[in-house]
């Protein structure tokens, strides 16, 4: 039996086992480590060589020239950029707004189905989302073309005479980023309102209010922090999209997203593309962690 | 909530709301038969365009780099995000709150703005770029996923089986494989679905760190849909999405299954 | 066996940090032998170390001075998996991906077990808590008796030489607990080796121990049989914790060998009785007297008459009567507010009322000297 061992304390290896077995922080220290050494070497740094370059200027050939300056900043808000912000300010807080408009009412009957039907409909919801988003803006592609499906359906329904020219319009991709970020705002709402427990309302209507006033006294409420949740799932990427503009907003649409894209890909002017790259994140990495700290990751949403 | 049964008009809405929702694809999939070009009008039954897809050898180079590349990002990252959410789970140690906040910030950030750092990293330390740098990307972004995902599962852990497996004479490392690992594996294997799933959709952090000669799955969907539109797009969406579908079928009934 | 003891401690410290940043002693200075073979508990309220000395001796923890010492054999900070103990855990810790067969095999195929060994040893220890046949099933499938069953065969099949028990009875109803009780009791007599028990429930450590430790704040107070705990506690939270008792509160007036007599505030009379403890003349001091230990006569009746002279007499008024079966248990006003519990055994069955006391009846209460004890007020 196990008691064979030597009456005194076992021999002590100083050996990094040892070491680990006995120290509770030196175990934490050991398994994080893998993953701060990895996440610091390829987002930290990175993060901070994008943060480095914002303050350069781009030379006559394309190479960076080591000078410290501001210029890359003040351009970003004169009036051509300056617009691109604005524009893409109003997208994010556009698409928001309708996908909560949108999005509440379906939320809502989710969170009253029966039970049984509620996980086949959630699935239901979640099931298109799991194909390349791509692919799904590009069946936008085809619907929203001039002389394409819509157009087709609603001249044939003599709604319209002449073709709607929707696709490449600020329209085309507010639908599309709708879309794109509808189930990020509906999941949370649901699961918001699902918890709000059904004795509540029975105490307003006991005390004498009338559905409507019951949904806005109580039901909306108490369904804010999904709201909150959604916004943030939704405001914060539609900000850095490129690619639902960029598809289905041509030439003419353009967002901060696509202004990074072409700073780096195309225009080559990388530290003017790094500063903006700079102001997106520090537009929205501010508000995500002041949330975020405030009411945790809704990690119950992906359990 | 109650579960009174939803007014009518909340109920057409919604109706309305799940077309709004499928009509897409439900269009993807049946132009992928049709055997006019443009998409707009029915002209015909084909199945032109699929062995147009199925010769398509650009598209299985594709195909092969997504997977080969989700692959490796899923298993590295699964691996490394687990014992970090085992490490914030369990331990106090210095720099706790440091490196939880790293470690979520590739989950704040907009991809644009990780594609284009790891794009200007890579270039500064001259590693060209190509499907390592591709792999590399997706294992940085993964691993805050696995580790969240965990983290969550981890939440009603009863320590208790571990002290019971040691008070029974397993060794730390035994005890880590034969009680603790088998008891979280739903957790983590939920997290390396998530991992797969983001690393085969990915498209523009891949973007910005592939190489000319690398090219994944949703880049050349993407190049597809801005140069070259013909229906065989439609074959490959249609396509993918029966197999995700059958994924996800299968997955639900496991689950039950399970219960 | 090797050693004197099954299991000591030698003036061993636990200090763990609390969250606002100090430190507490969880185990304060706790020194204990326990012998081979006996039923040992552990008692007190929450929080009062009993846990963490039993996660001390387990290998959970490590002490931050002091010994701990298993058959001889100083501990020092070998991990639970060397030492020669097994535990029973409060939740049961089942492996829930395992079947029960494979939970009971587990430790032994930690200890590299033949498998038709390791196939007989569990089966017969599935038979020893009445469970044969279940190694198939999984414990979720099974009631929480049964799986706390399931976790004493797993701890037992390793046959170690001590068994420790965290509390196993609490998450179990009651009629269920009691049972339980009886079988680990007999179980433990069939098998024979020492079982340390910790629990909060001073009914089920007086009926299962050989010996109990009564712990408060970090520190054991009494180690001691059931009845030696009970009818000689050695401090006011001994006498307090341990079955119900009235304090009367007063200093020392005279102090005779171990008679003390006390001058009681309220009421203003005097009380002999047995003195516990270093205690001196003008020293305040609780007295404590067992609610069943005294004799109630009424105040105008013949025994009055038999009891003058008498000391420890007290005169007080009904307030409160319950009648419970066995006995009756009454409050007793003693005047200024000061109240006592008072029960009286039913021993003869009747069901005149003239038999039972009533509230308002004004009695005289008689507490033989023998059953006073004169404790320091302040002790723990």
């Amino acid at each position: 039996m196990i008691s064979e061992q030597v009456g005194a304390e076992p021999k002590k290896k100083a050996s990094l086992f040892t070491v680990l077995r006995e120290n509770s922080r030196a175990q934490g220290l050991f398994l994080i480590s893998p993953t701060n050494i990895y996440l610091f070497l390829m987002v930290v740094l990175p993060l901070i060589l994008v943060t480095g370059l914002s303050f350069l200027s781009r030379g006559a050939y394309g190479q960076v020239l080591f000078r410290f300056n501001l210029t890359n900043y003040t351009r970003l808000f004169d009036a051509l950029y300056g617009k691109v912000m604005v524009f893409s300010l109003g997208i994010g807080i556009g698409t928001t707004l309708i996908c909560i408009l949108v999005g509440y009412p379906l939320a809502y009957f989710l969170a009253r189905a029966p039970a049984r039907q509620r996980s086949l409909l959630l699935f239901l919801i979640l099931l298109p989302f799991w194909t390349n988003f791509i692919i799904r803006i590009f069946a936008w592609m085809i619907i929203l073309r001039s002389g394409g499906l819509l157009d087709t359906i609603l001249q044939w329904l003599h709604i319209t005479q002449a073709p709607l020219n929707l696709l490449y319009t600020p329209t085309a991709v507010l639908i599309g980023m709708v879309y794109e970020f509808l189930p990020f705002m509906v999941l949370p709402l649901y699961t918001s309102l699902e918890k709000i427990e059904n004795s509540l309302l029975e105490a307003a209507a006991d005390l004498g209010a009338p559905p409507w006033k019951a949904f806005l006294r109580v039901t909306l409420p108490l369904s804010v922090p999904g709201m909150i949740a959604g916004t943030i799932l939704t405001f914060i990427p539609a900000m850095g999209m490129f690619v639902v503009p960029d598809i289905l907003g041509g030439a003419k649409t353009i967002l901060i997203g696509n202004v990074i894209r072409n700073q780096f890909l195309t225009a080559r002017d990388w530290p003017f593309g790094a500063a903006a790259s700079m102001v997106l994140m520090i537009m929205t990495m501010v508000l995500t962690l002041y949330y975020t700290r405030k009411a945790g990751f809704g990690e119950e949403l992906l359990v | 909530m109650s579960e009174k049964k939803p007014a009518l008009w909340l109920r057409i809405y919604s109706f309305l709301v799940y077309g709004f929702i499928y009509a897409p694809i439900l269009i993807l999939i049946v132009f992928s038969f049709n055997t006019q070009k443009l998409n707009v009008r029915w002209e015909g039954f084909t199945l032109e365009w699929y062995k147009v897809l199925f010769a398509d050898s650009q598209i299985f180079l594709a195909t092969r780099n997504t997977l080969m590349i989700a692959f490796v990002s899923t298993l590295v990252a699964t691996i490394i995000g687990t014992m970090a959410a085992l490490a914030m789970h369990r331990y106090r140690f210095p720099f706790y709150n440091v490196s939880e906040t790293v470690m979520y910030i590739p989950i704040v950030i907009p991809e644009v703005v990780m594609g284009i750092s790891l794009l200007v990293f890579f270039v500064m330390i001259n590693f060209t770029l190509g499907l390592a740098t591709i792999t590399l990307s997706h294992i940085a972004f993964n691993i805050p996923f696995v580790a969240l995902v965990v983290r969550a599962r981890l939440h009603g852990y009863d320590k208790a089986i571990d002290e019971a497996a040691m008070d029974l004479g397993a060794n730390e490392l035994t005890t880590f494989w034969r009680v603790t690992l088998p008891t979280i594996m739903p957790g983590v294997l939920s997290g390396a679905m998530l991992a797969l799933t983001l690393s085969l959709d990915d498209y523009v952090i891949t973007y910005f760190t592939a190489g000319p000669g690398s090219t994944t799955l949703p880049l050349r969907v993407f190049s597809m849909v801005k140069t070259a539109v013909t229906p065989e797009i439609n074959a490959l969406s249609t396509i993918w999405v029966l197999i995700i579908f059958v994924l996800l079928v299968i997955g639900q009934v496991a689950q039950r299954k399970k219960a | 066996m090797k050693s004197e003891y099954a299991v000591e401690f030698h003036d061993v410290v636990k200090i763990f940090p609390t969250p606002e940043g100090g430190q507490v002693n969880a185990v304060d200075h706790v020194s204990i032998n326990i012998n081979h073979g006996e039923f040992f508990s552990l008692l007190g309220p929450s929080g009062c170390g009993k846990t963490t000395s039993l996660r001390l001796m387990a290998g959970f923890e490590w002490p931050t001075s002091g010994d701990v010492i298993i058959d001889g054999e100083k501990m020092g900070r070998r991990p639970p998996f060397l030492r020669p103990v097994n535990t029973v855990f409060q939740n049961y810790a089942l492996f829930q991906h395992m079947t029960v067969y494979q939970n009971v095999a587990f430790g032994l195929e930690m200890e590299k077990v033949s498998k038709n060994e390791i196939d007989r040893r569990v089966n017969e220890a599935l038979e020893m808590v009445k469970l044969p046949g279940m190694g198939r099933r999984k414990p979720k499938q099974l009631s929480g008796g049964q799986q706390q069953r399931i976790a004493l065969a797993r701890a037992l099949v390793k046959r170690p030489e001590v068994l420790l028990l965290d509390e196993p009875l609490g998450a179990l109803d009651l009629k269920l607990r009691k049972e339980m009780q009886l079988e680990l009791k007999a179980l433990q007599e069939q098998v024979g080796i020492t079982f340390i028990y910790v629990t909060h429930d001073q009914e089920e450590a007086l009926t299962m121990s050989n010996r109990i430790a009564v712990m408060s704040r970090g520190k054991a107070l009494q180690i001691g049989p059931a009845v030696e705990i009970y009818e000689r506690p050695n401090c006011r939270f001994v006498a307090d914790f341990i079955g119900e008792t009235n304090f009367l509160l007063g200093k020392i007036k005279i102090i005779d060998k171990d008679r003390v007599t006390v001058e009681i505030s309220s009421p203003n009379q005097e009380i002999c009785g047995i003195g516990i403890g270093q205690l001196s003349v003008g020293q305040a001091v609780a007295v404590s007297i067992r609610p069943e230990k005294v004799r109630l006569v009424d105040d105008d009746g013949s025994e009055v008459a038999e009891l003058k002279g008498t000391e420890n007499l007290l005169k007080g008024r009904v307030s409160a009567t319950a009648y419970i079966g066995s006995d009756t248990r009454m409050v007793l006003e003693l005047g200024t507010g000061v109240r006592m519990k008072v029960w009286e055994q039913n021993a003869i069955s009747t069901l005149d009322p003239e038999a039972y006391y009533s509230t308002g009846d004004v009695v005289r209460i008689f507490v033989p000297y023998e059953n006073t004890l004169v404790l320091p007020e302040d002790s723990v």
